[in-house]
């Protein structure tokens, strides 16, 4: 038996929770970073197929911003910011300052990339330390590593040490909206793809928090 | 498109594989480290497309195996699946496409640098098998979408940034 047949409804609620406490830092990050409002929806916990996952990240042939990065420490995973075009060039023309950025002419420049870059690792780094706080396991992010590419291309990584033990992922997604009117064309996704091991570790840890 | 005739595409996602015989052409999209392996008897006109993730089975830690998965029995299962539907094992020749190193990590395990030790994998695979490999466009760090067509044996691969291309 897979170790994803044997999660519990409750567990998912904990996983559910822990997205929502880590997007939600993260979001208030990227709102500090614009000086705006920004939106989250409620994290979704699904259990899904390597082609299900490539598909709520917008399907294979879709071409996105992603930054990739790895946990480590305590409890192992794979993260993702993923960004749809617009979002990455609105990001990047604030971050740099430079209204003229576009997104479609390649190469693009160091910089732009640098700053997205850095976001998602600001971003993921208030993901992590509220995850690392409400577990009080030691756990950090590797460098991040960002690929403007097809989604298929780029989420598979965060699928491999799952696919040497199953073929389905959990994953935790929850979506940032810039504001309501914009929401279609304007979102980002936090992906957390937990290692096969990760599920035993966090739930050990919380466990014994609730006992203290 | 100008294509005249109306052909169906089937696609095959990723971990898995499928069989084709005209007037259909096989897809796979978005390949990154991952590896599309395309065998196909010309004569016959059949082709099969694997789209493999890790390079050996032996790295599964459990005990069912999905064949497409890896390039060791992937390749084998595309090929008895072939052989099934028609194709003879003398004329079976093989593209690929894929391999690719996305992301760009200062430390990180075997598992970051996937996409050549999948390509190295599959080649082996295939000499072991005695198929040769008549094109491939392998490495780099772009995703590639990749579609064969049976009435030229022409594999079709597109990336993001750096065009479109027939091998």
């Amino acid at each position: 038996m897979s170790f994803i047949e044997k999660i519990s409804p409750l567990q998912l609620d904990i996983l559910k929770e822990i997205g929502n406490i880590g997007a939600g830092n993260a979001a208030t990050s990227l709102s500090a970073i614009l000086n705006r409002k920004i939106d989250m929806n409620v994290p979704n916990v699904r259990i899904v197929s390597f082609d299900e996952m490539i598909e709520m990240a917008g399907g294979a042939d879709h071409v996105v911003a992603s930054v990739f990065l790895r946990i480590e420490g305590d409890a192992s995973g794979s993260m993702f910011f993923v960004l749809s075009l617009p979002l990455a060039q609105y990001l990047i023309r604030k971050m740099a300052g430079d209204e003229t950025f576009s997104i479609d002419s390649t190469p693009h420049a160091e910089l732009a990339l640098s700053c997205l870059q850095e976001l998602g690792n600001i971003l993921s780094g208030s993901y992590l330390s509220s995850l690392a706080d409400f577990t009080q396991l030691n756990i950090f992010p590797s460098v991040p590593s960002l690929s403007i590419d097809m989604v298929g291309a780029t989420i598979s990584y965060g699928l491999l040490e799952l696919s040497q033990e199953s073929d389905a992922a959990i994953v935790i997604d929850t979506v940032l909206v810039k504001d309501q009117l914009l929401a279609d064309s304007i979102d980002g996704h936090f992906f957390l793809l937990p290692d096969p091991d990760f599920f035993e570790i966090i739930f050990g840890a919380l466990e014994l928090t609730a006992y203290d | 498109m100008t294509e005249l005739l109306k052909v169906e595409v089937v696609k095959v996602g990723i971990a898995d594989m499928k069989i084709v015989k005209p007037p259909c052409s096989i897809r796979t999209s978005g390949l990154g480290s991952c590896v599309g392996v395309v065998v196909y008897d010309e004569k016959k006109a059949v082709a099969g497309l694997v789209h493999v993730m890790l390079p050996d089975s032996s790295l599964s830690k459990t005990g069912q195996i999905n064949a497409a998965k890896f390039a060791d029995t992937g390749v084998r299962e595309l090929v008895k699946r072939l052989v099934k539907e028609g194709a003879r094992m003398p004329f079976l020749k093989a593209k690929l496409a894929g391999g690719a190193q996305m992301f760009q990590f200062a430390s990180g395990g075997d598992l970051m640098r996937i996409g050549p030790r999948n390509v190295e994998a599959v080649r082996k695979q295939l000499a072991d098998l005695h198929i040769q490999v008549v094109a491939e466009d392998v490495g780099g760090n772009s995703g590639r979408t990749i579609e064969f067509h049976l009435h030229d044996c022409l594999l079709n691969i597109r990336t993001v940034n750096k065009g479109t291309k027939n091998i």
